[in-house]
Parts: C-alpha cells; structure tokens; sequence
C-alpha cells in the first residue's frame, strides 16, 4: 500500500491516478452518485461538463463580479459628478455643469467599471480557490506532478464524513484509478 | 461503432467533406508533447540567436533610454514639436503602439468569445505583444506632458495646489483609457498564465527556479473547483475586456474628434481607428509569430499554415474598412460643403506631405489586396514581407492625421512644416527595440504557447472522446 508524505502527519486523502479524460470524467459520476462532498479531480486543462459529472452549480463569481463593477460604477459618478458639477463646479470653455453635460463623464465611468470588475474577477477567483499558497499536501505525491502535463487524478479528503480508507481505496481501484496512494500532510 | 462511422462517412459527398474542420493541432501532437516542447523552450540553455538578438536590441534599448534621459534633462524642446505642429512623433507613436496592442485583445477576449479555437495557440504570444506595445506607447504621453515629475497631476489626487481634473476632456478619458486597459491586459494575461507556470514549476529540477515558477503559479493545483472559477474568472475577463479594447482607441480618435480641426472632426473616426488599429496589430503579430515559429520549428504544428490563413483574411477584412473609411473621409470632405475640410483634404493628399498620404493609401489599401490569393495568404514568406505594410502604413496614417493636418492652421501665417529631430529618430527607434528585447525576455522566460488551452482542443480533451455519438 503507498503512501507520500510525513507518515506520522494527518491522512489528507486518497487519490487516484487516471490516464484520460474520458475515465476521469466518468469515475466522477460515480464518486458524485456515491455521495461524497470532500472530493475533487485535476486535470491539465479544465474538462467540458466536468461540472455536472462532479454535481456542481454554477461558479458565483459573475454575481459577485457585479458588485464589483457596481462599486467601480459609482466610484466614477462620486469622483466626476459630484465635484465637478456640485461641490467644485469647473467650467471650462464655458460649457455649463449641469445634467445635461453627463454624456461627457461616461466614459470614464465606463472605464472604472470595467477597471474595478476585472480586479474582481482575478482576486474573487483566487481568493475563492484558496490562492495563492506555498504547498499543499498533494504537492508531497510525486506522481501528482504530472497533473500539469498529461495524468489525471482524484483525491477523496479525509474530512469526507463517507471517507474511510478501506472502501475509499477500493471505490479508486474499481472505478479503474492507478497508483492509488494515501496521501499525508507536512 | 467504428462501422457505423464509416458507413456514414461514405455516404458524405465531397462537399460535405469539405466541412469538416482541419485539426487545430496538427501531426497528433500528444498533451506530453505539448507540455514537453514549449517547455523546453524555457528549460534548455540559452540559444545563440537569442544572445545576438539581445545584442541588437539592448543597445536600441539603451538609445532610447538616454533620449528620453536628455529630454527630461533639457525639456521637450528637444523634440521638433513647434508651433503649429504641437504634436508630431510623440502622439503619431503614440497612437501607432498603442493601436498595435488591439489584436492582442481581440485575439485573446474577441475571438474566446465568439468561440474560434484556433486563437488557443496564438493568444498567449499576441497578449504578450499588446503589454510590450502598451508600454512603449505609454512613454509618449507620459513624457510629452513636459516636466515628467508633475505627471501625477493626471491623477484625481486631493492635494494643496487647486488642481482638479476635468474629467470631459478627452485628454483625461485617454489617460483612463489607456491606464485600464493596460491594467485589465496584465490581469488577463497572469490569469491565463498561472495553469502553465504550475506546469513549468513541475518540470522543474534546480531548486531557484522551481521556488520562482512556484511563487509566480500561486499553488495552482489544476482541481476541478479551480477550474470552474479560474474558467468563469477567464470568461469575465474576456467579457471585459472586449467592449474595453473597442473603448480604448474610440477613446484615442476622441482626441482628435472632439476638437474643432478640419480633418479630424468626424464622426467616423472611433470605428476607423479601431479597425485600423486591428489591422495594424494583426500585422504585427504575424512579424513576430512567424519569425518565432521559423526559429522553432515544431511550433508549426501548433501555429499551423490555417492560422497564418485566418489572420490574413482578418488583416484583409480590416484593411478593406480602413480603406472604405479613407475613401468616406474624402466623400464627405467633398460633400460635405465645407470649405476648410476640403481645403484639409486637399493639402493631405496634394500637399507638401503628399508622399505620406500616398504611402498610406498604398501600404493599408493596395497592398494588403494581395491576400484575396490563397498563395500568397499561406506562404510564409510572401505573408512576412506583405505585413510589412500595414506596419508601416498605420505609422504613416497617424503621421498624415497628426501632422498633415496641423501644419496648415487657420490663418496661413501660422502654416509650417514639422521636422524631427535627431531625439525623435532614435527615440522612435529605440522603442523598436525595447519592445523586441522585451519579447524575447518573455520567449525565454515564459511559455510563448497558451500549454493547456491547446491541450484543450485536442480530440482527446473531450470526456466523450471514442464513444458513440448520441
């Protein structure tokens, strides 16, 4: 029985190793009908409709990236409108300040917009992959190298309420995984 | 089912076989080999092309740095920037770089979208090429503003000396524009770059370098819980930065709309410059991704003769607007009724600069006509030296705008010629070279091909790959 790892640390998981794909996407069917939440496959790109193989919802990123632009949106109406037209009015070339001139604040408005959503974007993404960071216990599994390359894994964690070693190592074995391993931590 | 496949196949006839699509990749190329070979790229010992290119290209570097030392110096004087052509070289430059970073974006936001898989192989280098070419266009702004150190008068700053902006300037959209453009570009381009700097970090076997690529990956594991955020994140950016790209150099042709010179007060302007500036930047891209792919031989498999194809009927497409739009400018210049307009348009094509308008009608109307012929669409050569064109006729279609046009004010007392100045010549110069020593630092240091997205495409990315269709 393999192991990576500090053998006296905590059990992280158990992961398997699969050769494509096709077997990684349909071993996750069966680990999702089995009825397991602390789970996960990697691949070296992201594979079509593995979210639905894995019985996942959509991503919430997009809704809370509204609220980024939202933020970004007003931010530009304070910055602009608000002096410029109330607090401090600035005329120049004698164009008047009033409502009127607000078509001529757009596009910065626009610009901030999108400038605060895309922050958004890449930080709400990272922060909700739990990125960035140094090591993860998988990282102790040589193997799992070439998960960047052209191999295909799961990994069921231990804080799976159904994880035990015994069937989590035979549901892998069944479901045609390799190199079946008990992954420790540091 | 392998029989079912080929009875159905027999039954095609040869125009429907026609719409099969040719493969992305080419020689089935495996997800290995991928990773192998653009790796290897970065891991092995530094090529001696590369030590002789830098040997150009650091010195023009160099130049240019010590031009722009001097005018900070001396002042901006030292261009030929003078009544009545107050901006010259700085903005033609300006415009001209920055016009060449839009196919990068379009390539890597427009064409995701609109779902063209081809882009996968070419987005990564064409993203590359917007940053560098964002950072030389972003010199001449900078700098023309005259005394560099009060630059930060362009931020809305509270600060004690009764300056605040005026956000319906144009000039202040621009710095806006431009600043959030090149920012977007970056976080669009590490975002795609973390899934393939794990890969690099994998591979790696000296210890410095794997602590760098694994800092720079940020712990990326490739975990299905990753990925539906990192596609998502990726698709926003792409949603982003699209309607961006078009903002940006509308944004551009708003300095020269918005003001009241003949010539440059029109309203077609925003759709002009921008497919000029994709025009100019395809051009750009293939300069540099044919000489890349020629050095690296196996990459044609990756950026196959298809590719080179697409992006020459793209560089046709947009030329032929780029040309309706000229063609609409002296239309309505003669339509229009008004006399100066006329009078501007005369003088850009009759006038003292004649030789600039007709460079420019003949680099991005004529020449780019070439590619309505297949030969000469997929022979990498004839596509090489065709592109050269529209690279140097969107520098002198700037210069025609720019200069032509201001060097006949008003009144014809105040009418002139600009002339550049040696700091000009080796300042524009330099920028060449500091945005090549800038790509090849990339090609060395970072994986020039986008690894997994082109794994993606394979056959056998598909979790159904070999199994009956449904």
């Amino acid at each position: 029985m393999s192991t990576a790892g500090n053998k006296s640390a905590p059990v992280f998981g158990i992961a398997a190793e699969f050769s494509c794909a096709r077997d990684l996407y349909h071993a996750a069917e069966k680990i999702r009908d089995a009825g397991f939440r602390k789970w996960d496959v990697f691949s070296p790109f992201p594979i079509h409709g593995m979210d639905e193989a894995m019985g996942m919802k959509r991503s919430l990123l997009g809704k809370i990236v509204f609220l980024g632009g939202l933020t970004g949106f007003f931010t530009a109406v304070t910055l602009e409108f608000v002096p410029t037209s109330f607090l401090y009015p600035l005329i120049v070339a004698g164009k008047p300040t009033n409502l009127f001139t607000v078509p001529a604040f757009f596009p910065i408005m626009f610009e901030l917009t999108i400038l605060i959503s895309a922050f958004t974007a890449v930080f709400g993404m990272l922060i909700m992959n739990g990125l960035p960071r140094l090591n993860h216990a998988l990282f102790n599994w040589d193997r799992f190298k070439k998960v960047t390359e052209d191999k295909f894994f799961v990994a069921i964690e231990s804080g799976d309420p159904k994880f035990s070693e015994r069937s989590v190592r035979d549901l892998l074995e069944s479901l045609g995984g390799t190199n079946v391993t008990t992954i420790h931590g540091d | 089912m392998s029989e079912a496949t080929a009875t159905i196949e027999e039954k095609l006839s040869d125009e429907e076989k026609q719409v099969v699509r040719p493969p992305l990749v080419l020689n089935k190329r495996t997800m290995g080999w991928i990773s192998s070979y653009i790796s290897s790229i970065v891991e092995d010992k530094t090529p001696t092309w590369w030590w002789v290119s830098m040997g150009v290209t650091v010195p023009l570097t160099l130049m240019c740095l010590a031009c722009l030392a001097y005018l900070i110096a001396t002042g901006v004087g030292v261009w030929g920037n003078n009544h009545p052509v107050g901006w010259a070289w700085d903005i033609t430059n300006f415009v001209f770089w920055i016009g060449i970073g839009h196919a990068g974006t379009l390539i890597s936001a427009i064409l995701f979208l609109t779902r063209q898989k081809w882009r996968t192989s070419i987005n990564r280098a064409a993203e590359a090429m917007t940053l560098f070419a964002v950072v030389c266009a972003g010199i001449y702004p900078a700098l023309h503003v005259g005394r560099v150190w009060m630059a930060w008068f362009l931020a809305p700053v509270p600060n004690a000396n009764g300056i605040w902006q005026n956000f319906r300037s144009p000039l202040l959209w621009d710095v806006f524009a431009v600043s959030t453009y090149f920012t977007v570009s970056v976080l669009f381009w590490y975002t795609g770059l973390i899934p393939d700097l794990a890969t690099i970090r994998d591979r790696c076997t000296s210890k410095i370098k794997k602590f760098i690529y694994g800092v720079m990956a940020l712990g990326w594991r490739g975990g299905n819980r990753q990925w539906r955020h990192y596609e998502k994140a990726y698709l926003i950016l792409a949603g982003l930065s699209t309607p961006l790209v078009l903002s940006v150099h509308s944004v551009v042709s708003f300095d020269f709309a918005t003001s009241v010179i003949p010539g440059w007060h029109t309203t077609i302007f925003p759709p002009y410059f921008v497919a000029g500036a994709i025009f100019g930047g395809f051009a750009m891209v293939l300069t540099i991704m044919i000489p890349a792919c020629a050095i690296y031989k196996p990459l044609h498999d990756l950026v196959t003769i298809n590719h080179v194809d697409k992006m020459c009927k793209i560089i046709l497409l947009t030329g032929s607007i780029v040309g309706y739009a000229y063609l609409m400018e002296l239309f309505i210049a003669w339509y229009g009724g008004n006399p100066f307009e006329r009078a501007a348009f005369w003088y850009r094509a009759f006038g003292p600069y004649w030789w600039a308008y007709a460079a420019m009608m003949f680099c991005n109307v004529i020449a780019p006509q070439m590619f309505w012929f297949k030969y000469f669409r997929t022979n990498l050569l004839w596509v090489w030296i065709i592109v050269q064109f529209p690279n140097m006729g969107m520098w002198f279609e700037r210069f025609v705008i720019i200069a032509t046009t201001l060097s006949r004010d008003f009144t014809p007392s105040a009418w002139g010629m600009f002339h550049p100045t040696w700091v000009d010549i080796c300042t524009f110069i330099g920028t060449f070279g500091l945005f090549t020593t800038l790509f090849l630092i990339f090609i060395r240091f970072l994986p020039m091909i986008c690894m997994f997205e082109v794994k993606a495409v394979l056959p056998e990315a598909d979790p159904h790959h070999g199994e009956a269709h449904h």
